[in-house]
């Protein structure tokens, strides 16, 4: 595997009142080039922190420690004046609810081009580009005059995929973006996305979502966060196959599969919740609601390498 | 139990009211004692408007919905509080349905004061402890607490125990459990199985067909407003017949199969016929054509109903 995207002990907090919480605390891993690497887990559990982070750190997100290599070369996620030069050229995003995204006052065109001037280059000198794009999604001409207003859910979430992609950048982080469609609506705009991504638009894609089932259309591996931890990444193929981290094992396990009813099987959730960031126990943070659950668990799990791209975080295999 | 007869709710939409859209149309179907159904259909497709009409917030254009055999559009002061403490509704966003300001015991002390005041403090108290204790919740830790203070999958079994105390019959659940991580989400499907084996009645709405398939004895697939399919939950999956469900049933992603990925971004063909009376799906349909002109359900074998005039071709 050509790595083409290393991040190392990662630590991105926010900073609040009551002290930082660590949404991002200590996560390592690497990216192919032309990957599509899903990244999941429970709400609150850091993976949309990551992503971010790795374009734009907002307020009151805050860098802790930590590296990023794109394509050989360092991101200086800390430094955002620095980031411009990495920004949407080589590392965009379509972002969770894309569809207010847009800035409502403005004409799709005139909103393009104040982007593209905004990294030295202007609408007119991409014109025939973006008709072409859009056509590949499914959008009329005409839509490059009308204000976001005026479309629809899902032609919002196709137009921001042709505007975040236009540069052709490195790495796109997709957050969340097939949360709110429906099936059909999910899996065209997802094929819609493998389709640019087929033909270079973008080279490796870091998919954000809550959705197991929907990595396992799309995603080589995934790697599977916990509390601001990573606590599992691997092929997607042996992570829904054998995972190895007792989460995992435990999130896949609740899933629910059109042939289970009721009435014959009964799923089981994960008892309990997450901790809370800002004091996280000491140790694994999984241990509460872990049936594995013994005294080494107290202690920081160490990262397993299994093999050459399987990680888990447990003392279970230490 | 409830019967929905010929049910459609037009909505007057455009700045003045002119335009008009069709949320509901002609929608038939009933849900029997101790029965969940599914309805399940993309956004816009009316599903959450018949939730409401069920709930009496919003009132059918024509039809009507017959509750134990009486409409319930026709309800007055008492009959429709007697409808109240019978039939509730929780909703996809449980932050919303809280006030923010007030503790979350508010929710169960407005239900005493509304419906049950003759009900002594003590032992609403103790129906509410047990009931939170049947929803998986523990009193001690969520009552006294304000909304912030809890997570969503506490504050929608909050509410699904209000629901309970009150001793209701029949339940609106309107995508519950969309907002909810998947290690909590199977927990509360669990619950509603359970209290439908207690003999409660569920209107599941959803969109997602795997959390349809898991609880519901029988599933309406809607579409813009007019019912597509409607039947026997393993009926419906295992064999579904119009073209909408089937593309619905290869569109779930699954975690046994991979999808067949289209390569080419344009789907379905410009369809020229532009009628008020062709089949809703006409436009997307790969077997649509110009016979397709307001296709009948039709009944295509026992419990299973398809709208579809291409029906074994």
């Amino acid at each position: 595997m050509k790595v083409s995207l290393r991040v190392e002990n990662l630590r991105i907090y926010y900073r609040t009142l009551r002290g930082y919480v660590k949404a991002v605390d200590g996560v390592s891993f690497e990216m192919g080039d032309e990957e599509v690497l899903g990244v999941a887990g429970e709400s609150g559990c850091g993976k949309s922190t990551l992503g971010n982070s790795l374009i734009l750190l907002k307020p009151p997100m805050t860098y802790m420690e930590g590296r990023v290599f794109l394509d050989g070369e360092e991101v200086p996620i800390w430094d955002n004046e620095k980031m411009r030069r990495f920004r949407y050229r080589r590392i965009s995003i379509i972002p969770q609810y894309a569809m207010n995204a847009l800035n409502p006052t403005k004409k799709l065109k005139v909103l393009m081009d104040d982007l593209l001037r905004e990294h030295g280059s202007d609408f007119k000198s991409h014109t025939a580009e973006i008709l072409r794009r859009l056509k590949m999604v499914n959008l009329p001409e005409s839509v490059l005059n009308m204000y976001p207003i005026e479309l629809s859910g899902g032609m919002k979430q196709r137009m921001v995929m042709v505007i975040s992609t236009l540069m052709n950048p490195s790495l796109l982080i997709a957050d969340e973006i097939t949360s709110a469609l429906d099936v059909s609506t999910q899996k065209a705009v997802i094929e819609m996305l493998m389709e640019f991504k087929s033909r270079g638009f973008v080279r490796k894609i870091f998919f954000i979502t809550h959705d197991i089932s929907v990595l396992y259309q799309i995603a080589s591996s995934i790697l599977v966060m916990y509390a601001g931890k990573l606590v599992e990444k691997a092929s997607t193929d042996e992570i829904l196959e054998k995972p190895f981290h007792p989460y995992t094992e435990m999130l896949i396990s609740s899933l629910p599969k059109i042939g289970i009813k009721y009435g014959e099987r009964k799923l089981k959730g994960i008892p309990g919740q997450p901790p809370p960031l800002l004091k996280p126990p000491e140790g694994c943070r999984f241990k509460d609601r872990c049936p594995y659950r013994h005294s080494k668990c107290d202690e920081e799990p160490p990262i397993v390498e299994i093999s050459d791209d399987r990680v888990v975080s447990c003392w279970k295999y230490a | 139990m409830m019967v929905l007869e010929n049910v459609t709710k037009i909505y007057r939409i455009g700045t003045f009211g002119g335009k008009r859209l069709k949320a509901v149309d002609d929608v038939s179907f009933e849900i029997d004692e101790g029965e969940i159904v599914s309805l399940i259909g993309e956004s816009g497709s009316g599903k959450t408007t018949i939730g409401k009409m069920i709930l009496r917030l919003i009132r059918p254009t024509s039809g009507r919905i017959l509750f134990n055999g009486k409409d319930i559009g026709q309800f007055k002061k008492n009959e429709l509080k007697d409808y109240y403490r019978k039939v509730q509704g929780v909703f996809q966003d449980p932050f919303s349905s809280y006030n923010p300001l007030y503790k979350v015991d508010r929710i169960f002390d407005i239900a005493r004061e509304e419906f049950f005041p003759d009900v002594g403090r003590n032992e609403w108290k103790n129906r509410i402890e047990e009931k939170l204790r049947s929803v998986g919740l523990n009193p001690l830790e969520v009552l006294g607490k304000f909304p912030h203070q809890l997570s969503g999958g506490q504050l929608q079994r909050l509410l699904i125990a209000r629901a309970l105390v009150m001793n209701v019959r029949f339940l609106v659940a309107d995508e519950i459990i969309s907002m909810l991580d998947a290690s909590t989400r199977i927990d509360v499907l669990n619950l509603l199985a359970e209290l439908k084996d207690s003999g409660l009645s569920i209107l599941f709405i959803t969109h997602d067909l795997s959390l349809g398939y898991y609880i519901s004895d029988k599933t309406v697939i809607l579409y813009r407003g007019s019912i597509m399919e409607y039947g026997d939950t393993e009926k419906i999956f295992n064999s579904p017949a119009h073209p909408y469900t089937i593309s619905l049933m290869e569109s779930i992603p699954r975690i046994d199969e991979r999808w067949r990925m289209r390569s080419a971004v344009i789907q379905g063909k410009e369809k020229s016929i532009r009628n008020g009376r062709m089949c809703k799906f006409y436009h997307r349909c790969f077997k649509g054509d110009e016979s397709c002109v307001e296709p009948p359900l039709i009944e295509v074998e026992k419990d299973h109903f398809v709208r579809c005039s291409k029906i074994g071709t």
